[in-house]
């Protein structure tokens, strides 16, 4: 296969409209099934015993009375999943955090499982499980955690990326650093520096669907397993090694997903779920209760930064530096490490320097959230050069746009950047009428910049075409927004048929090959270009039998808006063969028709967004409201334009509810304190204003549509956006996210003491 | 535990189930009738995901138990649309991409049909009010608001 | 575990009493069926009122309003009369919860409930509501800051049932605001809370005053002091920020994943004066 993948300006018939997604009947009939969703004959009810306590080691586990109790078919702790990891030291962590072996590392680490007879059962089960504990010293925060005398989580880590090999073990796993330049003499050239700290609390992904999965463990040594994934494939490849299965022994169909944002790419549950069937005999459904959600799955990391920005009075930056420090849960991972990337990925940067540090806590393990590590990062920086700008004089707008990266800029974090929309966004930001609307009393405009990578990685999909003309599209990335719609639409683009006639689904992990996971804004990006692949594929077999149809050379055949044409003189006579009528004949000339498509999806074009705010700040009470919000981002390609509108209002109402009163609160005992969506704020309808977007289009090369992700980077900016516009509109720098009114007012009366 | 025997009226249809007394109507649409369009999102009446409409009152399906619906009605997502004509909310909810991942959607569809059944000519202020108990994480409200809009217009016209 | 659903006060107070284990009423079941979905209640018996003659009814009579047990909030709402005559009341009890809430839960459920956060409490109390208690010894009235005694706690002996809650005939020239604040605009616990009832002369000024504050002390403080504020004056500048101070010093809040003291302090004041103004106002005051 000699597949070709750069942009190609063309005409677009199909890509680019706003057609109905295929599988929205279902959904607003309640027909479409979720992972709780599915059930099997003789299914049994798993549920799970976790840890109250932050950090203890387990002494013993008494499942004796448990097992005896009527129903009750399974009791399984850590024994039954023994360690088959083999060194892989990631994979360890994972079997681990699924069911704790020598210590709970936080509250709501899994340490025991029972499948029962039905959901009252399992309960009386789990509370007649015996866990003896011994209570160890636990630390929650991040800065604390970094401290030499901090509790040590693991005495086996001593940190990485050192110049010297330390002799201590420590809370921090791993030192990163980026950059170019030399900072201290970039600082030396500046009029101006800013240099402040900021704090970030840890957050949830929040998608309403907790995680579920039917496990069926079969005597013969295979298994099925239905589950709410973002990656079915990784899921498999996880499970099977965890359980000692080859991979193509187990099964696993990606159910519908009720929102994922990153959360649903590491397993949890579904191992246990597997060991319980296998224990058991029986298929066993696993359901998380939305305490056990936020207690045990997927935060993303809370931090601590410190940023240091140095201009000239022309407005030019002459050095920038970051220290971040990112917690991380109970396990090692490099999330600090991602920050310290993308935090001044927006700017042409001649000094630059960057440093991480991945911190442990006794929190649930850090799992990726939306553009993972970045919006944390872009707060600190982004509020920091508005602060400069102000000092300087200058427009926030017109500061970013004088030292905004541009095409053939080396990046902040390394490589030298093809054509991006950081420009155009600020430009468009800057003509835009939200930035002269007028503001009444208490109220303050904020904007900030944002960037993400894009990720594109390994990807496979089967087109295949019935003899009715129609196509069946069968993709390896999980829908989580609306792909099956857009990936419809390239199929109907690059085939030139309409897109009513083409039909996507996502394949089981038994019918597709291996495909990563729906992250890193990949699914579109990758998908839709396998697609094309595929599509071409297909349409080189549509030629040779359409050559066969008419007996000429497949040389002559070019295929036009659906249609195989003969071409050259000698063939004047023939006429054209649409699609269907080559597909009606195909049993008679050569069988089925298919396009097939296995690739490693590389170039995925990064991507910049801008975002503009209006906030009200009651002074009295520290109250916020937001007034009005703006979304400009470059898709590459909008696909299906809605649904990118979509991500970005997405995006941008999960930062807004981040930036505002989403937050982990742990207690002194180490306990969560708000696992439920009444404490755990995330925004409701009547917290948001419209979110208006505005999308650009600056072509990703390394795509034949010119594609580029679109689903993450619109969380980057709002936190900062935010910050700044409450900023201004309370008159005092706010530097702890969220900012809730306890916060922001203590802020102002603290500001008020201050001017006295 | 002793079951109980409760005879009610769902989507217009005579029921007749047996459940523990402390058994979530959501518990017994879903695992005993099989009507699994409510979802369950937390279980204690903070997301709307269950939502239904008991006796023209929404409700969330997981604070009230299957007991109680004895001699009552219930309308659940399953019956919102008749036969293959979909509901003009549900139509518009397609053309307007009100959902992403889908899992609130038959929550807010309740919803929103409760809220244009007492208020037919809702503000943009009143329909995010109306709709403050249904969390969405996906789309920022933005197009399932609009969406409300557009259906009101098209039932007053009907 | 049962189930049952008696058609008589007697029957379900029979029932309540000569139950053994744990025994729950279940009206709107708003907070019940939460608290048994977390596993901190497991009732032997579950008592659901709602098919009780009378219950589910609001009565307006001579003597000003009975308001029964099983009443959902959204029904207060929807009674013209009661939202005249206590437009605060009214609205304390909307903002209990979302919309699938408000057609189950009730004011006694949130009154039994005891949290100090409750929503309708410090309006109900600032109203001077009473509650009217039908038990095995038969049937008493007490004020409503009586019902909860702490967090979770209240004063019903076994057996005891709130059938109603009872609200006055307004007097002429009255009003009552409540006012809570949360984080968000819907969906929320309150953080702190206020609720004030005012009746005025001819002349526009504060005859009497009720001043309630939730959220700032284990049950609904009903602050004295903050009344004698109010009365006499006209509710100029001078006398709410006299009230702001009086309230923020008669709170005893604590720290909690909601808010800090200092925030609750602070604010139980802003609400206390914003409340004010709204119920002079509602009075006829200018």
């Amino acid at each position: 296969m000699n597949f070709d993948p750069r942009f190609s300006g063309r005409k677009f018939t199909s890509v680019g409209t706003r057609p109905i997604r295929p599988d929205g009947v279902d959904k607003v009939t309640g027909r479409a099934r979720y992972g709780a969703d599915f059930n099997m004959a003789g299914q049994l009810v798993g549920r799970i015993l976790r840890s109250p306590h932050a950090h203890a080691r387990i002494i013993k586990i008494d499942t004796s009375k448990a097992e005896k109790l009527a129903g009750v078919k399974a009791v399984i702790t850590a024994a039954d999943l023994p360690d088959l990891t083999n060194g892989d030291a990631a994979m360890y962590d994972v079997l681990d955090n699924c069911m704790a072996r020598t210590k709970a590392l936080y509250d709501g680490h899994a340490v025991a499982a029972v499948a029962a007879i039905d959901a009252r059962t399992a309960r009386q089960a789990l509370k007649l499980i015996e866990v003896e504990y011994e209570l160890l010293p636990h630390v929650t925060d991040v800065d604390e955690a970094a401290k030499h005398k901090a509790p040590l989580i693991n005495d086996a880590i001593f940190t990485e990326g050192l110049e010297e090999k330390p002799v201590k073990p420590s809370n921090v796993t791993k030192r990163s650093q980026f950059g170019h330049g030399d900072v201290h003499q970039g600082f030396g050239q500046a009029d101006f520096i800013v240099e402040r700290s900021f704090k970030t609390e840890q957050t949830h992904q929040g998608y309403i669907e907790p995680h579920a999965c039917v496990a069926n463990f079969s005597s013969d040594g295979t298994a099925d397993l239905w589950v709410c994934t973002q990656g079915h494939f990784v899921y498999r490849q996880h499970c099977a090694q965890l359980l000692g299965m080859e991979a193509s022994k187990l099964r696993v169909t990606s159910s519908e997903i009720g929102g994922g944002f990153g959360g649903k790419t590491h397993v949890w549950a579904e191992p246990v779920a597997l060991a319980l069937s296998r224990k058991a005999g029986r298929p066993v459904k696993l359901v998380m209760t939305r305490d056990e959600v936020f207690r045990a799955s997927g935060p993303t990391s809370a931090t601590s930064i410190d940023v240091k920005i140095g201009a000239r009075k022309d407005g030019t930056i002459t050095a920038a530096e970051a220290t971040l420090r990112y917690s991380c849960g109970p396990y090692a991972g490099s999330w600090a490490e991602i920050g310290a990337m993308t935090a001044f990925a927006c700017y042409k940067l001649d000094n630059v320097k960057t440093v991480g540090y991945e911190v442990l806590v006794n929190r649930p393990k850090t799992a990726a959230y939306r553009a993972p590590s970045a919006p944390m990062a872009a707060f600190a920086v982004e509020s920091a050069v508005d602060e400069l700008a102000k000092m300087i004089g200058m427009d926030p707008v017109d500061f970013r746009i004088k030292n905004a990266a541009q095409e053939g800029t080396r990046s902040s974090y390394g490589p030298v950047y093809g054509p991006i929309g950081i420009g155009p966004t600020l430009e468009a930001v800057k003509s835009h009428p939200h930035m002269k609307a007028p503001l009444g009393e208490n109220q303050g405009r904020g904007m900030a910049c944002g960037f993400w990578f894009n990720f594109g990685g390994q990807t496979c999909t089967d087109l295949n075409i019935g003899m009715d003309g129609s196509v069946s599209l069968a993709v390896g990335t999980v829908d989580v927004g609306g792909s099956r719609a857009s990936l419809s639409l390239v199929a109907a683009e690059e085939l030139g048929i309409a897109y009513e006639h083409v039909k996507a689904v996502v394949a089981d992990t038994s019918s597709l090959g291996y495909n990563d996971m729906t992250d890193g804004s990949r699914g579109t990006f990758s998908s839709s270009m396998a697609t094309i692949s595929a599509a071409r594929n297909a349409i080189k077999i549509l030629r040779e039998r359409a050559a066969q149809m008419w007996d000429i050379a497949v040389d002559d055949v070019v295929w036009e808006m659906g249609h195989a044409v003969a071409k050259g003189e000698k063939h004047g006579n023939l006429g054209k063969l649409s699609l269907k009528e080559i597909a009606v004949e195909s049993g008679k000339t050569g069988g089925p028709i298919a396009g097939h498509s296995e690739l490693v999806a590389d170039g995925a074009g990064v991507s910049f967004a801008t975002h503009i705010c209006d906030i009200e700040v009651d002074p009295e009470t520290g109250a916020t409201r937001v007034i009005r919000y703006t979304v400009v981002q470059d898709a590459g390609k909008a696909v299906h334009p809605t649904y990118v509108e979509g991500q970005y209002q997405g995006g941008a109402a999960q930062g807004i509810g981040w930036a505002l009163n989403e937050e982990y609160i742990y207690g002194k005992d180490g306990r969560l304190q708000n696992p439920g969506f009444l404490d755990y704020r995330i925004p409701v309808c009547s917290d948001l204003p419209m979110i208006d977007t505005q999308i650009l289009e600056i072509p990703n090369p390394n795509h034949p549509y010119g594609v580029r992700g679109v689903g993450e980077t619109s969380i980057v900016p709002p936190l900062a956006a935010i910050a700044n516009a409450v900023s201004n509109a309370a008159g005092v720098r706010m530097t702890h996210i969220p900012m809730s009114p306890p916060r922001i007012l203590a802020a102002i009366e603290a500001e008020r003491e201050w001017s006295k | 535990m002793a079951g109980v025997a409760v005879s009610t009226t769902i989507n217009g249809d005579s029921v007749e189930f047996l459940c523990q007394p402390d058994e979530t109507l959501l518990d017994v649409l879903r695992d005993r009738l099989g009507l699994t369009g409510a979802k369950e999102g937390c279980g204690t009446g903070d997301c709307g995901a269950c939502s239904v409409i008991l006796d023209d009152r929404l409700v969330c399906s997981c604070l009230v138990l299957g007991a109680e619906t004895e001699g009552r009605r219930v309308e659940t997502i399953e019956g919102m649309a008749h036969g293959d004509t979909l509901h003009p909310l549900q139509q518009k909810f397609l053309e307007h991409a009100a959902l992403q991942c889908g899992i609130c959607t038959p929550g807010f569809l309740i919803a929103a049909k409760d809220l244009l059944a007492k208020n037919p000519d809702p503000t943009e202020e009143e329909i995010r009010f109306g709709l403050a108990g249904n969390l969405c994480r996906c789309t920022g409200y933005d197009k399932i608001v609009r969406a409300v809009q557009d259906a009101a217009i098209v039932m007053k016209g009907a | 575990m049962r189930y049952i659903r008696p058609l008589s006060m007697e029957d379900a107070v029979g029932q309540l009493a000569g139950s053994s284990g744990t025994a729950a009423i279940l009206a709107g079941g708003s907070d019940l069926l939460v608290r048994m979905k977390g596993g901190f209640i497991e009732p032997d018996l579950i008592v659901d009122i709602k098919a009780i003659d009378g219950l589910s009814e609001i009565t307006e009579t001579g003597d000003g309003f009975s308001i029964g047990a099983a009443v959902p909030c959204a029904v207060l709402g929807e009674s013209a009369a009661l939202k005249k005559a206590w437009p605060g009341v009214v609205e304390a009890a909307k903002l209990i919860g979302s919309k699938q809430v408000q057609g189950r839960c009730t004011i006694t459920g949130n009154l039994c409930n005891a949290s100090p956060a409750a929503d309708s409490v410090p309006a109900l109390v600032a109203a001077g509501a009473r509650a009217s208690i039908v038990g095995p010894a038969g049937r008493r009235t007490i004020p409503v800051q009586g019902v909860p005694t702490g967090p979770g706690k209240t004063s019903l002996a076994k057996g005891e049932i709130i059938e109603a809650i009872l609200l006055d005939k307004r007097a002429p020239r009255s009003g009552d605001a409540y006012l809570r604040f949360i984080p968000r605009t819907e969906m929320d616990i309150a953080v702190v809370s206020a609720g004030v009832n005012l009746t005025l002369d001819e002349h526009g000024v504060v005859k009497s005053a009720r001043v309630a504050l939730g959220a700032v002390a284990a049950t609904v403080l009903l602050v004295e002091e903050a009344a004698q504020v109010l009365i006499g004056s006209r509710l100029d500048e001078a006398t709410l920020e006299r009230l702001a101070k009086v309230c923020a010093g008669a709170c005893r809040p604590i720290d909690d994943k909601r808010g800090t003291v200092e925030f609750r302090r602070k604010v139980a004041g802003v609400l206390a004066k914003r409340a004010a103004t709204t119920a002079y106002a509602r009075a006829g005051g200018k």
